[in-house]
């Protein structure tokens, strides 16, 4: 077959964000050969879009925050239905991750006193999001990227070559993982560039492919998140979690209609931005749930009065977790009390001086202004909810972010599941990045450590090989597979009608039958999507490239479907009409979704059957120390009679 | 919605060979040129090949030029043409083509690579770095880089002299030199690298003569030739060409806070 | 292996160097800029052209620049013994009677210096004259380019004596400004539309010299922590406030200079009295 490239690593990482880059620097640090594979050029991974912060308990800005309080804040914010011991290892190690990026070189925004500034955000008890800036993503990337560099240059110093021990593969797209039994034993992939395949044979493949939004209409994710990492693992034979919970985050630009979902950061409503609707009312205050009452003003004079005495006022509502705002938005808009453009509006003109404004949100200004010929500090954005990120993921051990089942599979990041539970905060998924990157690198490294010779190393599967780069090339002659089925489909076709059904029929507000129209609509779009054709050769042809990517797209998307069917209540990015209210019986439940059937059954056209099997998991028990730092009060409100039957007074 | 068509003139291509491609196509109300690329590539020309990511400047993938001119597709607006204007759209000239709109941008890694990277203070642990918001200000203009490599592009030094690539590390690296000299912590003096010094020596400095193109096309309006490239200069002639100061260190008088 | 249909191989490119390098993009044209990108270097060229052939003709002239009690900037400190006497000007006649030229001469190198060698000065006529580039994304016309890399161009990183010079020819042109304060028998007290035309001129230069890229950096760029220096920090941040503005105040000084000499040369060649104010 047409392999060009065969090569040997120990670890080989799929993705260059911020996830990523941590592990292949961890693992580099701890001597294994690594390589990187990402879709993109080195550094334009979509964490540069990453706006408000690096949540991590460091206590510069109030001394009051330590590690306890941030794991409170995540859970609440999580639902009770985070894999609480990640959530525990994220909060205490956090400050580590942040302040060792210093160490490489990145400048965060400062105290007084020359410590890393910390700002609020939505769910944070105290500030705790170190940023620089709006631009807290790119600082990230490049700090990690121009660590990778340092180690390289490091590299040459010793052997003579930038690329002995750490390499990047830019512009590749792995397609298949591939294995020797239950073992991983490498990756196959093609360079964008050539159109070449590559085959890496590594021990430890971990996965940090980030996020699914493109399978969404309206969503704040680049064209990369197309829901790879999450299709390579359940490929590979590793199931997933939970993946109905889909974050829509609250403010997302509505117009003009080519920006339509680009994000508004979250640090416009922390530094005093407020949202009102058209007929000028500050509408969060009606939208506060009980399980928040205590802990959010009653009163627009309170929630001003916060922002410079926090000790002695509570937050404003704007600042409650993203799904609350998303879905007060969306009902302010149902109810016709939305802006011109189908939104609500964001306001920083009245809350703080022009300067202020432009100091604080330069990013935000520079974005209105450009995109939308609108000046921030003169008028009031426009926003509405855009499909921001996604809580459920690969199932990982805590500890190690070993995939379950597939010995060999590492998985950080966006990707992972657990961490975030049905609802992430903000500033949250940097941090987890870090944290879990860093495991991930860790644990995999130390995985391929023990597998150096020949006899302990996975081989490379010939027929696998094969039976990819078939797979891959599929696209070109689409005709040819099945005679009389119908002509080419145009995959940018079929990518425009998947958006539109996920964004109508899965999108923020679920029913019941609207979920069984996407179920059987994505399998008419299964069908017509094996006769995706393109045109033109295999040198950076966009065409294919997006005709491989709707295969993980369908998958992804029928993992939510089924996921979001089957899950009878609301909490946290579930939200479901005809069950409006979260239920407590749900919260020591998991929903599990693995490959259904070999890869190319042909009955996966049936919309009854499709690809993926559901199935119900009873998460571990919290930890008992863990649960001893909420009120007993707070824990009646979320978890399962069953579960407080075992709590002392 | 008003919409009304557009001609465009694309460069269609690779190394080989390749011209540019009339089509006249639909624009809308609010939208950029990115737009109108992917409206040819999902009903025109399904494989005509551009970098995209993030589509709101913030990675600096959708470098190409318009009409000319080194811009981010996705932040140029078509508001900004008339609508009887061709817009020609090609790819960066300054790298060489891999197809279509899609250049190789490998120089600027490579030069990337040729930097040294952060000294960290040796006396100094994880969570004891303590930095002035005045003293990181500078170095922080310069950290907005996006890497959308536009500067290198436009640049005339290896633009117009391919000859001088291997010599001029390009407005972007030269200002990567600039944020490390004026980093609060960086230690790489106590390595006996000199990054004023090095700037002129190993990564081409003379070579540019602030003719100002670089801060012209930068999307994220850095100050590049007035806040790193001529400070840079200054403390290169610092070194090199002040006597005054190199007497000044010989007796002494140099403080160690430069 | 299905590898369909190649790109037409029209190949459109002149052989050569710079964006028709053969790897590059097969473009023909030097350049696609639709808009009036040869409108800026044109004007930087004929302005800059047009003070040189003023200074010039002004300069070697020798005469009209003192009308009492105004001395033209041009002429300021006249150091020759074949110049005007100024009663407390600034003339003193370092250079004989050998000296038999213009004695602007003498001082003009300096402020010539300070221009010719400022970045600003530098990229208008690196565009304007060399056209290296007479645009961006415009290629230039010529073969090689080594910039200021090597002898005569790396002779620009003297700039910063030309500045130290600089500040003290506008030291002294600020004399010449308090001297205007006289009438034409030196009686103090007085002013002239001549004294206006100073004292804007004398602020101009001196916006134009601080704000100047060495001053910058000598008044506190090269620091590396601004916190331990406040006050020069301060000075930094005012400096870099004027070198925002460093090229009006180029254009501004340079216009200013030539029209406080023109107006020295109109009431010393007699075409009208120096309006008095009081």
């Amino acid at each position: 077959m047409s392999v060009a490239d065969r090569q040997e690593w120990d670890v080989v990482v799929v993705g260059a964000g911020g996830a990523g880059l941590r592990a292949a620097v961890e693992a580099r640090e701890r001597g294994a050969r690594t390589a990187v594979i990402c879709k993109s050029l080195f550094g334009k991974a979509h964490t540069v879009m990453a706006e408000g912060g690096i949540a991590a308990s460091m206590g510069n800005v109030n001394s009051g925050d330590n590690w306890q309080v941030h794991f409170r804040d995540t859970l609440r914010g999580g639902k009770f239905l985070n894999q609480w011991r990640m959530a525990e290892l994220h909060a205490q190690e956090a400050p580590q991750r942040v302040w060792e990026l210093e160490t490489w070189g990145a400048l965060f925004d400062r105290t007084r006193d020359g410590r890393i500034s910390q700002r609020n955000f939505g769910g944070h008890e105290y500030p705790r999001l170190a940023h620089v800036g709006d631009r807290t993503g790119l600082e990230l990337i490049r700090t990690l990227q121009q660590k990778i560099v340092s180690l390289q240059q490091e590299d040459f110093r010793e052997t003579g070559d930038h690329e002995s021990r750490l390499k990047v593969f830019q512009e590749c797209t792995v397609t298949r993982v591939l294995k020797e039994g239950r073992k991983v034993s490498g990756v196959f992939g093609y360079e964008r560039e050539s159109g070449r395949f590559l085959v890496l044979r590594a021990p430890s493949v971990v996965i940090a492919t980030g996020g699914i939004g493109k399978s969404f209409k309206v969503t704040s994710n680049s064209w990369e998140y197309t829901g790879d990492g999450h299709a390579l693992a359940l490929l590979a034979g590793a199931p997933l979690l939970n993946m109905e919970f889909v974050q829509f985050h609250p403010t997302g630009m509505v117009w003009p209609p080519s920006v339509k979902g680009i994000l508004v950061t979250e640090s416009v409503r922390g530094d005093g931005g407020v949202l009102r609707n058209s007929e000028g009312r500050r509408f969060m205050f009606d939208y506060v749930p009980d399980v928040f009452k205590e802990k959010y003003a009653e009163s627009e004079a309170e929630a001003d009065r916060w922002y410079d005495d926090p000790d002695h006022n509570r937050r404003p509502p704007e600042l409650l977790p993203r799904d609350e705002v998303a879905r007060a938005i969306n009902a302010e808009v149902k109810e016709g009390r939305g802006s011109p453009h189908g939104g609500v509006f964001l306001d920083v003109s009245t809350r703080m001086p022009a300067d202020v404004i432009r100091r604080r949100l330069p990013s935000m200004y520079h974005q209105f202004k450009e995109l939308a010929d609108v000046d921030i500090t003169a008028e009031a954005m426009e926003v509405g909810p855009t499909c921001h990120y996604v809580m459920g993921g690969i199932a990982v051990d805590s500890d190690t972010a070993a995939a379950r089942g597939v010995p060999g599979l590492f998985a950080a990041g966006e990707v992972a599941g657990g961490m975030h539970g049905s609802n992430r905060l903000g500033g949250n998924s940097l941090s987890d990045l870090l944290v879990f990157g860093r495991r991930a690198g860790r644990y995999a490294a130390e995985y391929a450590a023990g597998r150096t010779d020949e006899g302990t190393r996975a081989r490379v599967d010939d027929a696998q090989v094969d039976a990819a780069a078939a797979e891959a090339l599929r696209p070109f002659s689409a005709e040819a597979h099945e005679p009389g089925a119908g002509p080419p489909e145009n995959p940018y076709t079929l990518h425009q009608e998947l958006q539109q059904t996920m964004n109508d029929l899965v999108g923020i507000i679920r029913r019941e039958a609207e979920m069984k129209q996407a179920l059987e609509k994505l399998a008419e779009l299964r069908v017509r999507a094996r006769r995706a054709g393109v045109e033109g050769h295999r040198q950076f042809n966009p065409g294919w490239h997006l005709a491989l990517d709707l295969r993980n797209m369908l998958l992804v998307s029928e993992c939510v479907a089924r996921a979001a069917l089957e899950r009878t209540e609301s909490r946290g990015g579930h939200t479901r009409e005809d069950h409006p209210s979260m239920d407590r019986r749900w919260r020591p439940v998991n929903l599990v979704c693995s490959l259904a059937g070999p890869a190319d059954d042909l009955a996966a056209a049936d919309p009854e059957r499709g690809r993926i099997a559901l199935e119900r998991q009873t998460t571990e028990p919290i930890r008992p120390d863990l649960l001893a730092l909420f009120e007993k009060e707070e824990l009646v409100k979320y978890l399962a009679d069953e579960e407080l039957e075992g709590l002392s007074e | 919605m008003s919409g009304y068509e557009a001609r465009f003139k694309v460069w269609r291509g690779d190394v080989a060979g390749g011209g540019l491609h009339d089509f006249t196509v639909e624009v809308h109300d609010g939208e950029v040129v990115l737009d109108i690329v992917h409206r040819l590539q999902a009903t025109r020309a399904p494989d005509l090949a551009v970098r995209w990511n993030c589509k709101a400047g913030k990675c600096g993938s959708c470098s190409a030029e318009v009409n000319g001119r080194p811009r981010l597709l996705c932040m140029t607006r078509m508001s900004v043409f008339s609508r009887e204007e061709t817009i020609t759209v090609t790819p960066l000239r300054a790298f060489p083509v891999i197809r279509d709109l899609v250049t190789d941008v490998g120089f600027n890694y490579t030069k990337a690579r040729e930097v040294p990277a952060f000294v960290p203070p040796a006396d100094l642990g994880p969570g004891e770095y303590r930095m002035m918001q005045e003293d990181v200000d500078r170095s922080q203009e310069f950290r907005k880089c996006i890497e959308c490599f536009l500067c290198q592009d436009t640049c005339h030094v290896v633009r117009d002299h391919e000859e001088n690539k291997p010599a001029f590390a390009g407005p972007r690296f030269l200002m990567r030199v600039a944020e490390l000299d004026m980093h609060p912590l960086d230690a790489a003096a106590d390595t006996g690298l000199d990054r004023s010094r090095a700037a002129q020596d190993d990564h081409g400095l003379g070579y540019c003569n602030i003719t100002k193109c670089c801060t012209e096309v930068c999307p994220e309006g850095i100050r590049i030739t007035d806040n790193a490239l001529i400070p840079l200069k200054e403390r290169a002639a610092d070194r090199k060409y002040d006597p005054l100061v190199w007497l000044g260190s010989k007796i002494g008088r140099r403080s160690r806070d430069r | 292996m299905a590898t369909g249909t190649e790109p037409p191989a029209t190949d459109d490119r002149p052989p050569g160097g710079g964006v028709h390098t053969p790897t590059r993009a097969a473009i023909r044209a030097r350049h696609l800029r639709t808009d009036r990108w040869w409108l800026a270097p044109t004007a930087t060229a004929a302005g800059l052209l047009a003070f040189v052939v003023y200074s010039t003709w002004r300069a070697f002239a020798g005469s009209d620049y003192y009308a009492a009690p105004y001395v033209s900037p041009f002429y300021s400190p006249c150091l020759a013994e074949s110049c005007e006497p100024m009663r407390s000007g600034p003339n003193w006649g370092l250079f004989g009677a050998w000296w038999g030229i213009s004695p602007a001469i003498l001082i003009l190198v300096f402020p010539l210096g300070f221009r010719l060698t400022c970045y600003y000065y530098r990229k208008a006529y690196y565009r304007g004259f060399w056209a290296s580039p007479p645009a961006c994304a415009v290629a230039e016309p010529h073969k090689r380019y080594t910039g200021e890399t090597r002898f005569p161009l790396i002779l620009q990183n003297v700039h910063r004596y030309f500045f130290y010079a600089a500040l003290l020819v506008a030291g002294i042109l600020t004399y010449d400004t308090v001297l205007a304060f006289r009438d034409e028998h030196y009686a103090w007290g007085h002013m002239g539309l001549g004294t206006l035309v100073f004292l804007a001129n004398i602020a101009l230069i001196w916006a134009y010299t601080l704000s100047c890229h060495s001053c910058r950096h000598i008044v506190g760029g090269k620091l590396r922590h601004f916190s331990r220096h406040p006050v020069r920090y301060r000075l930094w941040q005012w400096a870099g406030r004027l070198n925002a503005r460093h090229m009006q105040l180029a254009w501004a000084s340079l216009v200013s200079v030539a029209l406080a000499d023109f107006y020295v040369y109109l009431v010393a060649s007699g075409v009208f009295d120096d309006p008095r104010l009081f």
